[in-house]
């Protein structure tokens, strides 16, 4: 596997904790952009529209004088085809560099958050697919998580497996959308085209397993919807075995593509102390040199069992973001293997917890057993009630940290439940990374931190 | 790994996986995690702590929100996952007020998250920002702002984020209808 000298590459064994923030001297060597000396919390403000139209009137001297040197005003989505969605931004323009720039969100707002305090809780999980319709499967785990530590379920070894498979392969599948659209929007089209044919590949996978191309509320409160179809480890597997030539594929279209690489290095800049400051998680921190990934240090659904690295880089920059990414997709196939290695030692587990009153029973029984035919009548008229309490998850999601956090008042509706998605987070580095930078490089920007306004709007 | 272990029986340490059983309360709570940096750095401003299904919640009264924030971050919890609310409606008491404002910090250093909540009154609810600790809380206190109605002081921006400017209530307040108002 070749790397890239900037990459540097850390393994799980090796975690000393103070090794997650890079020297600053590291910080400054590496890239390409000016940076003015580390800036402190106070002064990273994200304006909102009203301050950019401010900030351009008070840059107004001569009036309405098209000729005299002045900024200007520009908007940019929602129906822009490079803001990956309904994002609007409004940016003030001097020539072509930004001044300053204001994301407005909402266009996607659905109220998800109030719709699942009226649901019953096992009602929640297709909603909670639609929130990042790029990782619908990482989303019903979070959810499934933080319900099961209300409920304090034990769930199967098998179950869990099963949910770190689909969790890698989701995140590859996240990472092909990103990579075709990001390489899109740079103007390579034949990224997205390749990017597509092995999603495709993956999105049949899941069709097979959930009966859903995207939407599979697959993973339920405690443990999986239903036993996988047989042979599909077989094709999950066939997948995985051609999956890294693909990825050098993508990778010899554009590691040595010199427009690739004008548009991407030195572009974006982001210090380490920035992402902390707001807020970015997932791979644009670690792009920042920030070593921190939940699913090696804070492990959940039986990620210790894995071994993996976490790729880190201090370049900063949309390249770097772009270089920890591939290599992501690479250890998340190492991931998938482990897991189907496990899966495969692991025949006679079942995939469901043991709450009858909580899971809804095997058809086979709610036909022929009365007491499976109760439990089924009740959990679909009634629900099932949750213990009073609070709890968070959090997952490692291809764009960041998601945590859900779920509040329950002891009834079979949740009192409350919020998600924590990354894109929200990192839409507001969106303005330090693009400051005093081209037009063109904005598009570069939300590329590479790679939002999905489902997530972001809720 | 260390934090999935079962729990061990010697003296009370900062570790999550320290206690399994549930603890209510700021004296309990503070007698099992005499070493928790977080406890220890939020000692006299702490009103009510809960260690429940492994997690650690400390209460801090409203006016004091900014000195907790930033002890806290003195002490390790150097990252803010998120500012969210919960709606106790129709509970609004001195004792128990109607809204609980909900802080999520994690310590990339410790491995450890803690959540914070402040509880303000129903009535006009406020609560200073922290934006000037955490940037990052701009966004998530606009949220909370147009979605509860609870305004933060000394936030740069405050208006509404996801709901047009001229909307009328706030949606994820209880006593708002799920199919708005008719």
């Amino acid at each position: 596997m070749s790397r890239d000298p900037l990459l540097e590459v850390e393994t799980l064994e090796d975690q000393s904790p103070a090794s997650f923030l890079p020297s600053d001297a590291a910080v400054q060597d590496t890239t390409g952009a000016t940076l003015a000396g580390i800036r402190h919390a106070e002064d990273i403000l994200i304006p909102g529209v009203k301050d950019v139209l401010q900030d351009v009137a008070s840059h107004r001297p001569h009036g309405s004088d098209p000729v005299a040197s002045q900024t200007m005003v520009l908007n940019m989505g929602p129906q822009h085809p490079s803001t990956h969605g309904v994002l609007r931004l409004v940016l003030e323009v001097d020539g072509e560099t930004v001044v300053s720039l204001a994301p407005d969100i909402g266009y996607l707002h659905t109220g998800i958050e109030k719709t699942c305090e009226a649901k019953f809780y096992n009602q929640v999980t297709p909603l909670t697919d639609r929130i990042d319709y790029l990782c619908p499967m990482t989303n019903n785990t979070a959810y499934a998580l933080a319900v099961e530590k209300l409920l304090d379920l034990e769930i199967p070894e098998r179950a869990q497996v099963l949910r770190v498979l689909l969790n890698e392969l989701t995140r590859i599948q996240s990472h092909l959308v990103w990579l075709g659209t990001h390489a899109m929007d740079i103007g390579a089209l034949t990224v997205f085209l390749y990017c597509f044919r092995e999603r495709e590949d993956l999105l049949r996978i899941f069709e097979a397993i959930s009966g859903q191309r995207m939407m599979g509320s697959y993973i339920r409160i405690g443990g999986v919807a239903l036993e996988p179809p047989a042979g599909i480890y077989d094709s999950i597997r066939s997948f995985l075995n051609d999956f890294p030539e693909h990825i050098e594929e993508y990778e010899g279209l554009l590691n040595a593509n010199p427009i690739w690489m004008g548009r991407l290095k030195g572009v974006g800049y982001l210090s380490a102390e920035d992402a902390i400051a707001l807020g970015v998680t997932g791979p644009g921190m670690r792009a920042s040199g920030l070593d921190f990934d939940l699913r090696r240090d804070m492990p959940y659904s039986s990620y210790e069992r894995f071994k993996f690295n976490v790729p880190v880089s201090n370049g900063g920059d949309v390249w770097a973001r772009y270089l920890v990414r591939m290599q992501e997709m690479r250890e998340s196939t190492r991931i998938c293997h482990q897991a189907l290695d496990l899966l495969a030692t692991m025949h006679n587990q079942p995939l469901q917890a043991d709450a009858p009153k909580i899971l809804l029973p095997d058809r086979e029984k709610m036909k022929t057993q009365m007491e499976s035919l109760i439990h089924h009548f009740k959990i679909v008229t009634e629900g099932f009630p949750v213990p009073a309490g609070e709890a968070t998850s959090s997952v490692e999601a291809p764009h960041g940290m998601m945590n859900y956090y779920v509040v329950s008042d002891g009834a079979s509706k949740p009192y409350r439940v919020h998600m924590r998605n990354a894109d929200f987070a990192n839409l507001q580095a969106l303005e330090t990374m693009c400051k005093g930078r081209m037009i063109a490089d904005v598009v570069a920007v939300i590329g590479s931190i790679d939002i999905v306004l489902g997530a972001i709007d809720r | 790994m260390a934090e999935n272990s079962t729990p061990s029986s010697t003296s009370p340490s900062a570790g999550p996986a320290a206690h399994s059983a549930a603890l209510f309360g700021k004296q309990e709570v503070s007698e099992a995690f005499t070493d928790h940096p977080a406890i220890r750095a939020l000692e006299h401003l702490i009103t009510d702590a809960k260690w429940d299904r492994r997690e650690l919640t400390l209460s801090v009264a409203p006016q004091t929100i900014l000195e907790a924030a930033q002890a806290l971050k003195a002490a390790g919890y150097n990252f803010l996952e998120d500012v969210t609310a919960v709606d106790w409606y129709p509970t609004d008491t001195p004792s128990a007020p109607r809204f609980q404002i909900t802080y999520s910090l994690l310590s990339h250093s410790l491995k450890q998250r803690l959540r914070l909540t402040a509880r303000v009154l129903g009535e006009n609810p406020r609560i200073h920002s922290i934006t000037s600790i955490w940037p990052s809380a701009n966004f998530y206190e606009r949220e909370v702002f147009d979605l509860f109605g609870i305004h933060f002081a000394g936030h740069p921006n405050l208006t509404r984020i996801m709901m047009p400017d001229n909307w009328n209530g706030h949606p994820l307040r209880k006593d708002y209808p799920v199919e708005g108002y008719r």
